[in-house]
């Protein structure tokens, strides 16, 4: 399911603990030797789930992006023909610059905001029900969200523009101007990520030991020092973590902009999610989406490799 | 200023030992609590105003012209003159047969996600066999494959099936497992105390009774909280309905689809807000019921899900 709550898997901890497989192959080794006829049976609905719904469609999808299918007749083998077509189609080369302005206002914003708030959370109170009422946004339909800051942005009727205009400001079209449209959908989803970032940091605040805190109090470090000096260095590797996870999500940037803009005005709003969409759904060119596929797959693949090597990801302070 | 106040006025215990700069955090804090829940008061409010009257007071923090007929338009109940009176299109929106459809959509992924994944969870946490951590990569491996990519293929195949607009159609791909899943199980049954296990074993208990009357019994709470992210992961999610159900036939359309074309059917270029809103706070009902009955765990379960 294209939602985040899907995406924090990729972590180190799904490489198996060496010493608990040890351990775990001397208790067994005495009475079984595996366990291969039980696992098939236990593993097979499963597995035929990820060959049939993850596998295939993932091989069947690379070789679609070197053909021209239309869904009516048998794929067409064209070579790299889609891939030169694609170098040169200027609104795909638009659409990703429309994501990569959605991806920076959206995570840049966020990240920082989402920083203050886990600290506040964390410095003040141990108080779940803050915690939960945070993270109440995320739990609710993308599409709801949208939808309720469609109406609270509307140009005529939007409460946003209504206290506005007790200041005197003009009405703004938020959704509908071609400068604003982009940077006020990165808000809104902000709106949306910002209580589920601030409890992975928070999650990473806890990890770090009070009695540095104390320790810095006792040498006269005051709060804003400490979160300088302490905090944001012993959080680097929760930050590169939450990083990958938020920017992969950021890119599939899709729901909000099908129920209210649908790419415009003009192309404005017409990130790659959408573009691909279009493509495939509405004009049939699954071979041509294909191929936008696996650009974005590079893409998302490349870039969480750069954050997690600039951001020293696995190496912690806390040792 | 309140907090040098409150500093020079030591009787008043509460703010005894705030200091200014800890009163400023809590206002800050309470600030984020603000623009977290202003959006659903106000949709609260824009669902209980009059559409026509809506825009002569745009900022009103109460209901404009306090009326129930945007629900009564979404719920069905309000004839196509009373709708039209208040603003609504007049057309008729099949808001029940939305929801049941969205609680047979949800329900059905999330019983057959959890209970799957739970078997090959114990399949890669209990059982050893040659390659089984190769196995398992690969399966984490299909979270870096964004979503969009692989429905292209899974909307070929559910349409050469003959699935669009069926139950089946929306739910298998979520139906047997996900990787998420799969790795979410696996890290609680890890976990669970091989001792009782072999003790098991040695009584002559079978792998299927081990699943069924340890594992499963011992891991309740993480199976429920599985449960609920999926459920409102399902309950939630757009792009997958938008693809395998037609807008000419409603018989499987899910309430986010709905939302959707509620919101593009626009008589004369002035949405329905009213009954929009009802719609949509009513569809994030179920979500936000389920979050206030069992909150704490989904947010302990996404520490889970970020650190460990």
């Amino acid at each position: 399911m294209a939602d985040a709550l899907s995406i924090p898997t990729g972590q180190p901890a799904a490489v198996p603990r060496p010493e608990r497989v040890r351990r775990r192959a001397a208790a067994n080794s005495t009475t079984r030797r595996g366990d291969l006829k039980a696992a098939t049976i236990f593993l097979l609905p499963a597995l035929v789930g990820f060959l049939v719904f993850y596998l295939w469609p993932t091989i069947r999808g690379v070789y679609l992006s070197f053909t021209d299918y239309s869904l009516l007749v048998e794929p067409e083998w064209v070579g790299t023909e889609n891939y030169t077509r694609m170098l040169s189609d200027r609104v795909f080369w638009h659409s990703l610059l429309v994501t990569l302005e959605y991806v920076a206002i959206n995570i840049g914003v966020q990240t920082i905001v989402a920083i203050v708030l886990a600290v506040l959370l964390h410095r003040l109170t141990s108080s779940s029900f803050l915690r939960g009422v945070i993270l109440l946004p995320y739990l609710v339909a993308n599409v709801v969200v949208a939808l309720v800051w469609y109406a609270m942005a509307d140009y005529n009727i939007g409460m946003i523009n209504g206290v506005l205009g007790w200041f005197g400001v003009d009405p703004v079209a938020w959704f509908g101007d071609e400068r604003l449209a982009i940077p006020t959908i990165a808000l809104v989803n902000v709106w949306r990520h910002l209580g589920y970032t601030a409890l992975l940091i928070f999650a990473g605040l806890q990890a770090i030991p009070k009695q540095m805190y104390e320790a810095a109090a006792v040498d006269g470090s005051g709060e804003w020092r400490s979160f300088w000096r302490i905090t944001l260095p012993l959080l680097r590797p929760v930050l590169a973590m939450v990083l990958v996870l938020t920017v992969i999500g950021s890119f599939q940037i899709f729901d909000t902009i099908a129920v209210t803009t649908k790419g415009g005005p003009v192309n404005a709003t017409r990130v790659i999610y959408y573009y691909i969409y279009d493509k495939a759904f509405t004009q049939y060119e699954f071979g041509y989406a294909a191929t936008m596929g696996v650009f974005l797959i590079v893409v998302l693949a490349g870039i969480s490799f750069l954050q997690l090597r600039l951001l020293r990801a696995s190496e912690s302070d806390l040792s | 200023m309140i907090a040098d106040g409150a500093g020079r006025t030591p009787h008043r215990g509460r703010f005894r030992r705030m200091s200014p700069g800890r009163f400023l955090s809590w206002v800050v804090l309470w600030a984020f609590v603000l623009v977290t829940l202003f959006p659903f008061y106000w949709m609260l409010r824009t669902s209980l105003s009059n559409n026509r009257a809506l825009f002569s007071d745009p900022a009103s923090l109460l209901p404009v012209d306090f009326t129930w007929g945007g629900y009564r338009r979404v719920l069905g109940l309000s004839t196509a003159e009373e709708a039209l009176a208040e603003g609504g299109s007049g057309a008729s929106i099949k808001f029940w047969l939305y929801l049941r459809n969205s609680i047979i959509v949800a329900t059905t992924i999330t019983a057959g996600q959890v209970f799957f994944s739970a078997m090959a969870a114990y399949a890669f946490a209990r059982l050893r066999w040659r390659g089984r951590d190769k196995v398992f990569f690969l399966f984490l491996t299909a979270l870096m494959v964004p979503p969009i990519f692989i429905f292209l293929p899974n909307f070929e195949l559910i349409k050469d099936l003959g699935l669009l607009n069926t139950f089946p159609g929306l739910v298998l791909p979520f139906f047997l497992m996900t990787p998420f899943a799969v790795f979410f199980l696996r890290q609680f049954f890890l976990n669970i105390n091989r001792e009782v296990e072999e003790a098991a074993m040695l009584d002559g208990a079978g792998h299927a009774r081990i699943f069924f009357q340890l594992i499963l019994p011992t891991s309740k709470a993480p199976m429920a909280t599985l449960g609920i992210l999926t459920f409102i992961t399902a309950w939630n999610e757009y792009f997958w309905p938008l693809l395998v159900t037609d807008p000419t036939t409603d018989d499987a359309r899910v309430l986010t689809v709905a939302l959707g074309i509620f919101r593009s059917q626009t008589p004369q270029g002035s949405p329905d807000w009213a009954g929009l809103m009802a719609a949509s706070l009513i569809a994030a009902l179920p979500v936000i019921v389920l979050f206030a009955l069992v909150g704490r765990r989904v947010v302990n379960s996404i520490q889970f899900t970020g650190v460990k």
